[in-house]
């Protein structure tokens, strides 16, 4: 895929968010909170980032590849497959029905272009993808992985088993990101159990820690993936901890927890989509 | 369909079993002050909310770590209190199967594993969450107890009953609303089948959810003359081998309805008891071997056969196989 301008992934992003809150207000389940919020980071990475071919194969070799392992995200997920060409925009229309191969989190099972594991039960992609980084090293091919987390999701111990590993075994083809909006389900990050200071400890865990402080600003998202890939083959893994607010875009869903996983209604779509412009065509 | 029907229970209200288990918790904190509550970032889910208001000092927040969840459980437990753990039925039973073998079961200690959104019903998201097997894997452990309420109601009398039980219990419910079709008073007996519904020519023996399908299939099958007994097997474990069997001398064959997997739940305890002691006719209703899907509950429990029409067509099964 070429590699769109900044004024193209805005308009890119205005249409992902629309897609994202259409595909959850239709069957009134899904996430829609942090799919706002992490709405650049995908489009920079899907849309101008990342070496990828919608062809998809599973083995992505040659290509970047991208992990997700807070799969609530998924309706982000899919509208940027569809919206680079992994599968069609009306497909869109299926999400979280019966007989569709866009599961509440994503899954392998039913063969969707783009999805290489499962995933919905937290704090399994960072392995994932260290595994998938070492292959990539086996086979000397030069190509990047990718893999999204949650803050919240920063509590389930085997991140830190991964973290300690891909450090010891100079995983340094491996760009880890935490999207750092301070929210989980029962509330603030702060308040449910309080993450501390976690690029001192990923450093101290041996990364190389770099922040994006404009999460949901595309040019410093497409920068920060620049500098992130510069810190690539220096014998370290690389980290991004990317500040973002949840919800971000539509006025009466950014910066709260009560948006992680609830539906708009019929009259809250209708005032969400009248603050995101349709650019694209909506599926 | 329901409503013409001749039901031997009926309803006026639906509740989440959810529900009856954070109902119940907070009763029981209230006469126990040794009862204490975790939740690992899912109190709105697991409706442990009002514990944690009135109890400020005996609810601990986890976070998203279940795994350290079971093991501050199990070190409560030995300073004495009574710890019920809070999270979806995956992330209680599959994630953390050996701190619960190790620092629970083998250790035998006095921990309440909580569990919600427990099989198909939780719906739209999918199978990543639609645990299928957690009955299995609580079963096969030595000196757990595993129960599985039908309704609000039975849930939280399961879960008062709990805090005079002592030993590890593995407590399952659900997401969705789901009629209250048993009494508001009833006595909760862990390890007592309940005998719902007399009958003579096939036992239906159902759990959870399904006691109320079973419900509406036996008024399905007097219609056409079919006289089904309905046993409610809300413990899986201890398992009532003697009510069991008791009512397969009468009937000769039988049907099992679980929310689960064909391998490892009610229907196998039930095979196994009969296998040793009088082989007779058993039809599973249960997941065949699959993983779930998203979908609506209802979609779910008709696509995978878990519905009274197909309980119905077992029963008929199991009958012919006489
Ligand atoms: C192992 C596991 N435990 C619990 C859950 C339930 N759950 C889903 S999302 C979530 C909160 C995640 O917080 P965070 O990673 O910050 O994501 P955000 O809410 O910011 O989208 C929880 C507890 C889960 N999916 N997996
Ligand atoms: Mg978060």
């Amino acid at each position: 895929m070429e590699k769109q301008s900044i004024d193209q992934l805005k308009q890119i992003c205005s249409q992902v968010r629309r897609d994202c809150l259409r595909m959850v207000h239709a069957v009134q389940s899904g996430h829609p909170g942090a799919a706002l919020g992490l709405t650049e980071y995908f489009v920079a990475l899907y849309f101008n980032e990342m070496t990828h071919d919608s062809k998809f194969k599973m083995d992505g070799k040659g290509e970047d590849m991208f992990f997700l392992s807070n799969g609530h995200v998924s309706a982000l997920w899919y509208s940027v497959l569809a919206r680079s060409g992994y599968f069609s925009t009306e497909e869109l229309e299926t999400f979280r029905k019966l007989n569709s191969r866009l599961q509440g989190h994503p899954a392998t099972h039913e063969g969707l272009p783009g999805i290489r594991i499962a995933s919905g039960s937290l704090g399994q992609g960072l392995s994932v993808a260290i595994g998938v980084a070492q292959a990539k090293k086996i086979d000397e091919d030069d190509k990047l992985v990718y893999v999204m987390m949650g803050d919240g999701e920063q509590q389930e111990g085997q991140i830190w088993e991964a973290g300690m590993y891909a450090a010891h075994h100079k995983v340094d083809n491996l760009i880890a990101a935490i999207d750092y909006n301070g929210q989980q389900i029962d509330g603030p990050t702060l308040k449910v159990m309080d993450l501390k200071n976690l690029k001192a400890k990923w450093e101290a865990f041996g990364w190389d820690v770099i922040e994006v402080k404009k999460g949901n600003d595309i040019e410093s998202v497409v920068n920060g993936l620049a500098k992130a890939r510069g810190l690539t083959g220096k014998g370290k893994p690389v980290m991004i901890l990317l500040y973002t607010e949840m919800g971000y875009g539509v006025d009466f869903m950014v910066g709260t927890h009560k948006w992680h996983g609830v539906a708009p209604s019929d009259a809250e779509l209708e005032n969400a989509l009248g603050q995101l412009e349709e650019t694209l065509g909506d599926y | 369909m329901e409503k013409t029907l001749d039901l031997k229970y009926t309803y006026t209200d639906k509740k989440d079993t959810r529900s009856g288990f954070g109902d119940g918790l907070l009763e029981a904190g209230r006469n126990n002050p040794n009862v204490v509550g975790l939740c690992a970032d899912l109190i709105g889910s697991l409706k442990m909310g009002a514990f944690q208001k009135e109890f400020p000092e005996r609810f601990f927040q986890v976070g998203i770590a279940e795994a350290n969840m079971i093991g501050l459980a199990a070190g409560m437990a030995i300073g004495g209190k009574i710890p019920f753990t809070g999270t979806f039925a995956n992330f209680s039973t599959g994630r953390v199967y050996d701190q619960i073998r190790q620092s629970v079961a083998y250790s035998d200690k006095n921990v309440k594993i909580c569990a919600s959104h427990a099989g198909l019903t939780l719906g739209e998201d999918g199978a990543t969450h639609q645990i299928l097997e957690d009955v299995g894997m609580m079963r096969m452990l030595p000196h757990m107890t595993v129960i599985n309420p039908c309704d609000y109601n039975q849930t939280k009398a399961a879960t008062l009953a709990l805090v005079d039980h002592v030993g590890p219990a593995y407590l399952r419910f659900g997401r969705p609303v789901w009629p209250i079709f048993t009494p508001a008073d009833q006595k909760f007996e862990i390890g007592k089948a309940w005998k719902m519904i007399e009958g003579k020519d096939v036992t239906i023996f159902a759990t959870g959810h399904l006691v109320w399908e079973a419900v509406v299939a036996e008024a399905m099958l007097r219609e056409e003359g079919i006289y089904a007994e309905v046993i409610n097997i809300h413990t899986i474990k201890p398992f009532d081998e003697a009510a069991v069997l008791a009512s397969i001398a009468k009937t000769g064959c039988a049907v099992s309805a679980e929310e689960h997997q064909i391998n490892g739940g009610l229907g196998d305890s039930i095979a196994q008891s009969l296998a040793r002691n009088n082989p007779a006719p058993l039809e599973y209703i249960g997941v065949l071997d699959s993983f779930g899907e998203s979908g609506t509950p209802t979609q779910l429990l008709e696509k995978y056969g878990l519905n009274a029409e197909n309980i119905v067509k077992a029963a008929k099964k199991a009958i012919a196989r006489k």
